[in-house]
């Protein structure tokens, strides 16, 4: 074991923030009061907010001791599949942080903005030069958000030609967000067999294909990694009926410098800028979820949009078809300058990233193969999805595996996701892993895959190091305590 | 390149183990038809250019002094909150789905959800929404799943960037909106609610800076049997005023963004969303709640997973999964830091400012656009040749207030705002200006 990161040493426990709570102490610094007092009538105040009063110490040790709880990429190999848990470059977060970003207040005029529009309209550029697309969008807040601007778009374009359409093609290979994004627009989803080597035919899309169908949702490549090589022809036969074909960006770090996303026939694209760009996940957001299109689409774009003069750059509002607003200003802005900042340090070497991902979720996949069952053994691009097959038979689930790999020291990978594949491990390493470190990793799936062979009990008796272990989740739903008390 | 680490040893023994010579010969499965024909077109930057270039573009932003809230209000960050939110356990992880491994941010979650709950009255908080306009439109998506009714009462007097975002969700949908208009006080004109409306959705203080009487809204609205949605866009201003449950709202929404984190010109924010406790099954986004592990030990997970998209697909509430966690966390630290007593004074001493720059203007000739309670922000009536010579205070550094072109029915009328970080000093400075 010694060869694996593993946890050893302390491990503090700490209370929830009311439990340290003594009345009378403020951990913040207040200004002077260097104007007169003014009253509120009492009829509008209140009793104030039931908060925990703390000093700032306090506060430091609490969030801190918390933060040791937690596993970041910072900390170590987080393969979590579809997820794109790549390293993020600390000169994003100080470029990101300059005073003339972070301070800039965004209802400001037009003259005063115009370093913050020029920033956003570069990275709009590379967006398209990455992708090949025609136009973009930067106001999208997450990859969910972007799909919604995607379908709202589709549904735009369907209303301005006349005649809505009803259905949309949602193969199981889809993120999860997909159908629920189609759903808000009022689009039900139509299932499409998907072919022995996992993956869309042209066949099977001409029989569900017709003219009260708006379009697809293709996740390219899909989520079980492998590339939809009939995209051309399955979005021809879309286009044919009139439909319009929608690209999930969530693995575009497979495709850089390689596809062209024009030429496989999509009209949108959303792109996680957290996935792919290196932007911090920050346990669950914000991202920033920016959508390219074809021309086609561009006059359905959202607004407003920048738009340069000369040397000068603008917001338009001026679009009758525009699907409208959708932030409440421009976008998640600081998110946005991590982005640029990555796209400018990388370059033309973001090819050498796509290839790096690819070659190390292979070298995985070469490395497991026969140790765990791999479903689909097509070749695959940035990621390789294995399932529990060999070890159920041992009395070992792929939640078992997931969590003995804690006490390895190594994050899990996505697990019982894609659906297609049943109790499936997803694993994404992503471009920045070394060598030694994907090499821990698949001695440690190995290690495991011995021990449930061996004696189960070692691989479901775990995770053994962690803090807590296995928290009771059907309690958690059956009596829910969605808050704490707050006792003073 | 920095973030790459194979080197050609690693890069020889890695294609020997996979049985290929060559790394492209990873990509045979994409077609030659859908391939690019040409490299990447952008030059890489050394970290020494990649900084002077940005620091170009972040000095082309003016630094002025600005008098503008509507929905962005300068507030202070105290240096222990970036400082303890950009640790890398928090900053660098994923959504929490690994409870053993998450706790750290399943329990500030958790703290963040009864924090905010606290703040607004509400029994149940989610997790976050993006920012304040998406919180809304899903506030209003929700109250048309509770109440089933196919309209939304929506105030005129609401942020208009969050009603365009509203009219954006709703427009592939049978559902619409109905507007009511503002009373002479600057208040929302409730008194004709229609009766087929799921919800009066109104914000409080609102975007003319008047407080509302909520109270008085949610008694017109429960008489209709619709909701109350309140919503807000300067999470500081509970501080002092009464909270909304206290109120009567069913569903409070709005940005938090005074928490802590900066203007960023616009963004990232950070969505609230509570409801009563009655309507959880309905809430979008993610839940924390606690249980015990296995040992018995307090613990934090996911829950309600049942409601989400990747359970439920399209039958799910929302579409919404990554929202908006570090900056609800940069929140809740904030919240920990000021508590009970520190919130009540810093939004006194909001109040106390505006109060001052509000009492300065009108001597300065400008007069009140309403008589009515106001927190930090305000609206006036300008003087005569005010928006030429607002563009020379622009030259001296002062952003002098927000032109309210959005509202053509209040002529030559300016939306102010004033804070904890205008000092009297600033305050007097700009004062003389306009005078």
């Amino acid at each position: 074991m010694d060869r694996y990161p593993g946890t050893r040493g302390l491990a503090f426990r700490e209370a929830l923030l009311w439990e340290r709570s003594r009345k009378g102490r403020i951990g913040l610094s207040l200004p002077e009061q260097d104007v007169p007092r003014s009253e509120l009538d009492a009829g509008l105040v209140g009793d104030g907010p039931d908060l925990p009063e703390l000093s700032e110490v306090d506060v430091v040790r609490h969030y801190t001791r918390l933060s040791t709880w937690n596993c970041g990429v910072d900390t170590g190999t987080y393969p979590l599949g579809s997820c794109t848990m790549k390293y993020n470059p600390k000169i994003n977060d100080r470029v990101a942080g300059l005073p003339g970003f972070a301070n800039l207040h965004p209802m400001m005029p037009v003259e005063c903005i115009q370093g913050a529009l020029s920033l956003m309209y570069a990275l709009e550029r590379d967006l398209l030069e990455i992708t090949g697309m025609h136009a973009a969008s930067l106001q999208p807040s997450a990859g969910a958000q972007g799909e919604l601007a995607g379908m709202l778009m589709i549904h735009a374009y369907h209303a301005h030609r006349g005649r809505q359409r009803r259905k949309i093609i949602m193969p199981a290979t889809a993120h999860g967000t997909n159908p629920a994004s189609a759903a808000l627009c009022g689009y039900s989803p139509v299932p499409v067999q998907l072919s022995q080597d996992g993956i869309m035919t042209p066949e099977a899309i001409r029989e569900v294909m017709d003219e009260d169908t708006a379009g697809i949702m293709i996740t390219n490549p899909n989520t079980l990694g492998i590339f939809e090589s009939h995209i051309a022809e399955i979005a021809k036969i879309i286009h044919e009926k009139g439909g319009l074909v929608y690209g999930d960006g969530a693995n575009l770090n497979a495709l850089m410098g390689y596809a062209d996303v024009e030429k496989m026939g999509i009209d949108v694209l959303h792109v996680n800028v957290h996935k792919t760009l290196s932007t911090p996940h920050g346990g669950g957001g914000p991202g920033a979820g920016p959508v390219v299109v074809r021309d086609v689409l561009e006059p359905f774009l959202p607004v407003p949009r920048v738009v340069k003069d000369g040397d000068r750059y603008t917001l338009s509002s001026d679009a009758p078809l525009s699907i409208g607003r959708l932030h409440s200003f421009f976008g998640n802005f600081a998110v946005l300058v991590r982005a640029l900042a990555y796209t400018r340090t990388l370059g033309k070497h973001l090819k050498d990233v796509t290839e790096m991902a690819v070659l190390n979720a292979n070298y995985v996949k070469a490395g497991l193969k026969g140790v765990y069952n791999l479903p689909f053994p097509q070749p695959s691009l940035h990621e390789c999805i294995f399932n529990d097959a060999i070890q159920r038979k041992q009395g070992v689930t792929t939640l078992d595996v997931a969590k003995r790999l804690i006490d390895f020291g190594y994050h899990p990978p996505t697990v019982y996701f894609p659906l297609v594949v049943d109790g499936a491990l997803m694993i994404e390493p992503t471009e920045t892993e070394s060598k030694a470190d994907l090499d821990g990793f698949v001695e440690a799936l190995r290690a495991i895959a011995g021990e449930a062979a061996a004696n189960p009990a070692m691989v479901t008796d775990t995770p053994k190091n962690t803090a807590v272990a296995r928290p009771d989740e059907v309690l958690a739903a059956r009596h829910l305590i969605l808050r704490g008390e707050t006792p003073q | 390149m920095r973030y790459l680490s194979h080197t050609p040893d690693d890069l020889r023994e890695m294609m020997e183990v996979i049985g290929i010579e060559r790394v492209e010969e990873l990509f045979d499965s994409i077609p030659q038809g859908v391939r690019r024909d040409s490299e990447i077109a952008i030059e890489p930057e050394s970290e020494w250019r990649l900084l002077r270039e940005f620091e170009a573009m972040a000095a082309a932003n003016c630094p002025v002094t600005t008098f503008i809230g509507a929905g962005s209000c300068a507030h202070h960050v105290p240096a222990h909150v970036p400082y303890l939110a950009s640790r890398s356990e928090f900053l660098t992880s994923y959504t929490p789905y690994q409870p053993e491994i998450s706790q750290g941010t399943l329990q500030a979650i958790f703290e963040f959800q009864t924090m905010t709950g606290s703040l607004l009255g509400m029994e149940v908080a989610n997790a976050s929404m993006y920012d304040g306009a998406s919180a809304l439109a899903e506030a209003a998506l929700m109250a048309i799943r509770v109440k089933k009714k196919p309209k939304i009462a929506v105030s005129r007097l609401s942020h208009p960037h969050y009603l365009q975002v509203l009219s954006t969700y709703l427009r592939p949908t049978a559902f619409e909106t109905v507007e009511l208009g503002a009373l002479p006080d600057g208040r929302t004109d409730c008194g004709k609610v229609p009766g087929d409306v799921s919800a009066v959705l109104v914000q409080s203080p609102n975007f003319l800076g008047v407080v509302e009487d909520l109270g008085a809204v949610a008694e017109a609205a429960h008489a209709r049997g619709a909701l109350l949605v309140a919503s807000f866009t300067e999470a500081m201003a509970w501080g002092l005023l009464k909270n909304p449950g206290s109120q009567g709202a069913d569903i409070v929404c709005g940005e938090g963004s005074s928490f802590g984190i900066p203007h960023n010109f616009g963004g990232p924010g950070v969505g609230m969303l509570a409801c009563r406790k009655d309507f959880v099954r309905a809430i979008p986004g993610r839940l924390v709640g606690q249980t015990v592990d296995r040992n018995g030990e307090r613990s934090f997970v996911l829950t309600l997973a049942a409601r989400e998209q990747h359970i439920r697909r399209e039958k799910a509430v929302s579409n919404i999964c990554t929202n908006s966690g570090h900056n609800a966390l940069t929140a809740a630290i904030y919240m920990a830091t000021a508590g009970r007593e520190g919130l009540r004074r810093i939004a006194q001493i909001n109040h106390d400012k505006a109060a001052y720059l509000k009492a300065g203007l009108e001597k300065a000739g400008f007069r009140p656009l309403f008589n009515a309670p106001f927190f930090n922000e305000f609206a006036l009536t300008a003087p005569a040749g005010f928006e030429q010579r607002r563009a020379k205070l622009l030259e001296k550094g002062f952003a002098a207030g927000l032109k309210l072109d959005a509202f053509p029915e209040y002529k030559d009328a300016y939306l102010f705002c004033a804070t904890e970080v205008h000092t009297r000093d600033v305050l007097d400075a700009f004062l003389k200006e306009v005078a």
